[in-house]
């Protein structure tokens, strides 16, 4: 079958899917972009999580055809085009919560989506909410400290308007 | 030696400011790359041409091949070939530290274990490789298997000495124990644990004019590459191999078997195949650390002063290669005591071999002589602290060799202040929050430090940038960023000027970011390339503008060093909170303090213990491969049924460390990478035993287990 969808807004079309193929292989296998990650592939690990709209999935376990004609946005779409990283990426990147980098992707996709709904987090907040992301190398502190810096530096922006 | 060494000069003929980069917080180089999904691990680089392999599982713990389906499966969509035991290249001993039988895959029908490598099948994309894989009809003669470990098992056999280390007999253990007013007595056990590094194992090979070139998921591309060739036989000139970026590894990432089936798959169809292994894969295929049974036995005076530590472990290994899980290193170097004996049993089962796993031997080991350590101090009467104070060696205990550095007493002592241990009430049991009972608890690790031979190049280059190049691997440890520090204080010109170039077995003989030796190994490499880079430029006016290049090479200098117990400390504590209706154990907070030498980049290190540290808390709490007897499978191979810690389940934990000069290599390094995770169960299980009053011996505490030790009434 053919899937037709935006993809960091882009229009993206790929051919002969299969139909028990997740969105995940679509973004990774055919339109080359690997920044998703593939570490579970049952939804345990949010390493590939991507937006949906305006939900954070698991693209593992979104079937392709589901994505027909809807908006995708994925690590590689969370910085503008020219205007540098992203305050979580930029927060990620100066508070050490990037080691390894293979969780980064989806752990970065659901921050964004964290703060985008819950501007100032509590600690307990953001436990909850990104705890459908493993993460085996940082022990989740320095995680905890990247969206904190983010929150914060967006109340002072926030402030400064 | 300062100012007045020949420095290096920019193009404008200005002197670079001196060093200072080593010691200062600085966010890692490939960072950017990581945040913006920019980053290419194994399985994301593309190729014109490239083909996918997908692996076939052996069903059966213990049996042969008698038949496989190939024709049904090579007339599928997509598919170009099977890889089995009937057409596989034949492959050379080889390993990594001498011949491994986890390598000889496909050489013959023999299954040692569910979950080796059967077949490998090769199609144009993953999903025909992985249809084609799935309609492999495999038909074996089974044969009785034994997967179940027990210290007391028949087949166990004393392991073979470690080379550093043979079995400790220092006095005689018995008499000390018969003699001494106070014993502690106990077993413990650990279960089989997985690495669980977030990036499944990938590999891509392919030929080109002659040459085999690998793309990889590893700790060390010059050391695989080296084996790859033995193992083809094939000269190492043509075998290259890299791994720029690597989704975690601790101790999983050796040479994995989805490299050596890529290699032979791309060799028989002549283009370029990789193979990807998915989770239940990588449960299956990469190595585990085994479960273990220990025996302590501690005797002391009636101060608490040990006159015996006798440890005996035992642990499983496959029946393909024999891996020794070492776990009485730390009764070797911890404690001064009169009589110290280790002795270790390796039991060949019908089971994966298991490998090293972060803190190998130490994560286990630690848990039950510092679990020991607390009944004894319970025993005595004397604060845990201050009975491992009252311990402290002057010397190696058995080897009698000096410490390199020691520091484990400010560790405890500096821990202590900054956790409020003086102000803890040592009865258990007697802290209730509601429903929650409380409790702390603190325990000691240790794990060996030191450097291997490497080598390392440095190329000044005439527009004042420098490129550092050595066959280190960056498996998320932040060793590409920590190198550029080292090198830049070499070479006295500031951090951004060094560039890194890591992770390709082109650049040379280079030791394996594992033992927590990388760092030390390759900075000891850069120190001596910086050096060598330093008088070279002394004595040319300008830089040409192919550059002037410095090489470092060790092996002397690591040969040539004097004989020293050389060891990263650290002392740990932990506060937790048990659930008095359903047995849970929450941790809420830890702290580990540590003497690790010197630390190159605070941001990476920290991150670094934390990390272990987190990796303890899981082992302590939620990690266990658990095998059903009749299959000899692991029933829980994925992460549903493997639970490592979440975010959630993580609270504040801190890690800091105290001054600890090593001056037995030049850049002062001992490795972070495994002390985090050496004590931290047994930090945690003590403290249960604080707020419960129920002892836990066997790993993990798991609320059934809090549950059916009959806490809180059996106080």
């Amino acid at each position: 079958m053919r899937v037709t969808l935006t993809v960091n807004g882009r229009r993206h079309q790929a051919d002969d899917v299969w139909e028990g193929e997740s969105l995940l292989y679509v973004l990774r296998e055919r339109l080359g972009l690997p920044g998703s990650k593939n570490a579970c592939e049952q939804g345990e690990c949010g390493s590939c999580t991507v937006r949906l709209d305006d939900v954070p999935v698991c693209s593992c376990l979104v079937a392709a055809g589901q994505a027909q004609d809807r908006d995708v946005v994925t690590v590689e779409g969370l910085a503008d085009p020219g205007t540098g990283l992203a305050p979580v990426q930029q927060a990620f990147l100066d508070a050490g919560a990037v080691q390894c980098g293979f969780c980064t992707p989806g752990l970065l996709v659901a921050t964004d989506d964290l703060l985008r709904h819950c501007p100032q987090p509590t600690d307990a907040d953001i436990r909850e909410a990104l705890s459908g992301n493993l993460c085996r190398c940082t022990g989740y502190e320095k995680i905890l400290d990247a969206v904190r810096l983010a929150a914060a530096r967006s109340g002072e922006t926030a402030g400064e308007r | 030696m300062t100012d007045t060494t020949a420095r290096p000069r920019t193009d404008g003929g200005v002197v670079a400011p001196a060093g200072g980069a080593v010691g200062t917080a600085r966010t890692r180089l490939e960072g950017r790359d990581k945040v913006t999904g920019a980053a290419r691990y194994a399985a994301d680089v593309p190729f014109d041409g490239l083909a996918h392999g997908w692996l076939v599982l052996s069903t059966v713990a213990r049996g042969r091949i008698t038949s496989m389906d190939t024709a049904a499966v090579l007339g599928m969509p997509g598919v170009l070939g099977v890889v089995h035991h009937g057409n596989a290249p034949r492959l050379h001993p080889a390993g990594l530290f001498g011949p491994d039988g986890q390598l000889q895959l496909l050489q013959d029908d023999r299954v040692p274990h569910v979950g080796r490598p059967v077949a490998l099948v090769v199609a144009r994309t993953p999903q025909q490789a992985r249809a084609g894989a799935a309609a492999l009809t495999v038909t074996y003669a089974q044969e009785p298997h034994d997967t179940v470990f027990r210290a007391g098992h028949p087949a166990g056999r004393p392991a073979p000495a470690a080379p550093a280390r043979p079995d400790a007999d220092l006095g005689d253990v018995e008499a000390e124990i018969a003699a001494a007013p106070v014993v502690v007595d106990q077993r413990y056990t650990t279960p089989e644990e997985h690495h669980s590094a977030m990036e499944p194992h990938a590999s891509m090979a392919r030929w080109e004019d002659g040459r085999l070139e690998v793309v990889d998921s590893n700790q060390g591309s010059f050391m695989v590459a080296r084996v790859l060739a033995t193992l083809f036989g094939l000269d190492q000139e043509i075998v290259r191999v890299r791994a720029e970026h690597v989704g975690g590894g601790f101790g999983s990432k050796g040479v994995g078997p989805q490299l050596v089936l890529a290699v032979m798959a791309a060799t028989l169809l002549r283009r370029p195949v990789r193979v990807a292994l998915t989770r239940r894969q990588v449960f299956s295929t990469t190595g585990l650390r085994p479960a273990t049974e220990q025996r302590l036995r501690l005797a002391s005076d009636s101060t608490g002063r040990l006159r015996a530590i006798d440890h005996a472990t035992a642990a499983f290994t496959s029946t393909i290669q024999e891996y020794v899980e070492r776990n009485t290193e730390a009764s070797n170097v911890m404690y001064a005591a009169d009589a110290i004996r280790t002795r270790t049993t390796v039991v060949p089962l019908d089971l994966p071999t298991p490998g090293w796993m972060r803190g190998p031997g130490a994560a286990a080991g630690s848990f039950a002589l510092e679990s020991a350590m607390d009944e004894l101090a319970q025993a005595v009467g004397v604060d845990p602290v201050e009975l491992r104070l009252r311990n402290e060696p002057s010397a190696g205990p058995v080897s009698g060799l000096p410490f390199s550095s020691r520091n484990l007493a400010a560790c405890l002592r500096e821990g202590a202040r900054r956790f409020g241990w003086a102000d803890r009430d040592p009865r258990p049991g007697t802290r209730r929050e509601g429903r929650w009972l409380l409790g702390t608890g603190v325990a000691c690790g240790s794990y060996g430090a030191g450097a291997l031979p490497s080598t390392a190049a440095i190329t000044a280059r005439a527009d004042g940038s420098y490129t550092v190049s050595v066959g280190a691997a960056d498996i998320g440890t932040g060793a590409r960023t920590a190198l550029a520090l080292v090198a830049a204080d070499a070479l006295g010109v500031p951090p951004e000027s060094v560039r890194m170039r890591i992770a390709d077995s082109r650049l040379g003989a280079a030791w394996f970011a594992g033992g927590s030796k990388g760092t030390a190994s390759w900075s000891w490499a850069v120190t001596a390339a910086a050096a060598d880079l330093r008088e070279r430029l002394a004595s040319v006016d300008r830089v040409p503008p192919d550059g002037v290049t410095g090489r470092g090479d060790t092996t002397d200098a690591i040969g040539a060093l004097g004989k020293q117990e050389r060891q990263s400390y650290g002392a740990q504590f932990a506060e937790v909170a048990v659930d008095t209706g359903t047995g849970e154990v929450r941790v809420r907070r830890m702290l580990g303090m540590f003497a690790a030498g010197r630390i190159v980049n605070p941001l990476t290190a920290r991150s670094q213990l934390v990390g272990g540290m987190t990796m303890g808390l899981s082992m302590a709490l939620h990690e266990e491969g658990a095998r059903d007897e009749a299959l000899g499978a692991l029933v829980n191979s994925d992460f549903a049924g493997y639970h490592i810690s979440a975010h959630a389940d993580v609270p504040d934990i801190e890690a800091d460390w105290v001054e600890d000069v090593d001056d037995s290599n030049p850049s002062g390094i001992k490795g972070v990478g495994e002390v985090g995770i050496a004590g931290t169960a047994a930090a945690i299980a003590n403290a249960v035993w604080h707020a419960t009053g129920v002892r836990h011996r066997a790993l993990p505490v798991r609320l059934d287990r809090v549950l059916e030790s009959g806490f809180p009434a059996a106080r």
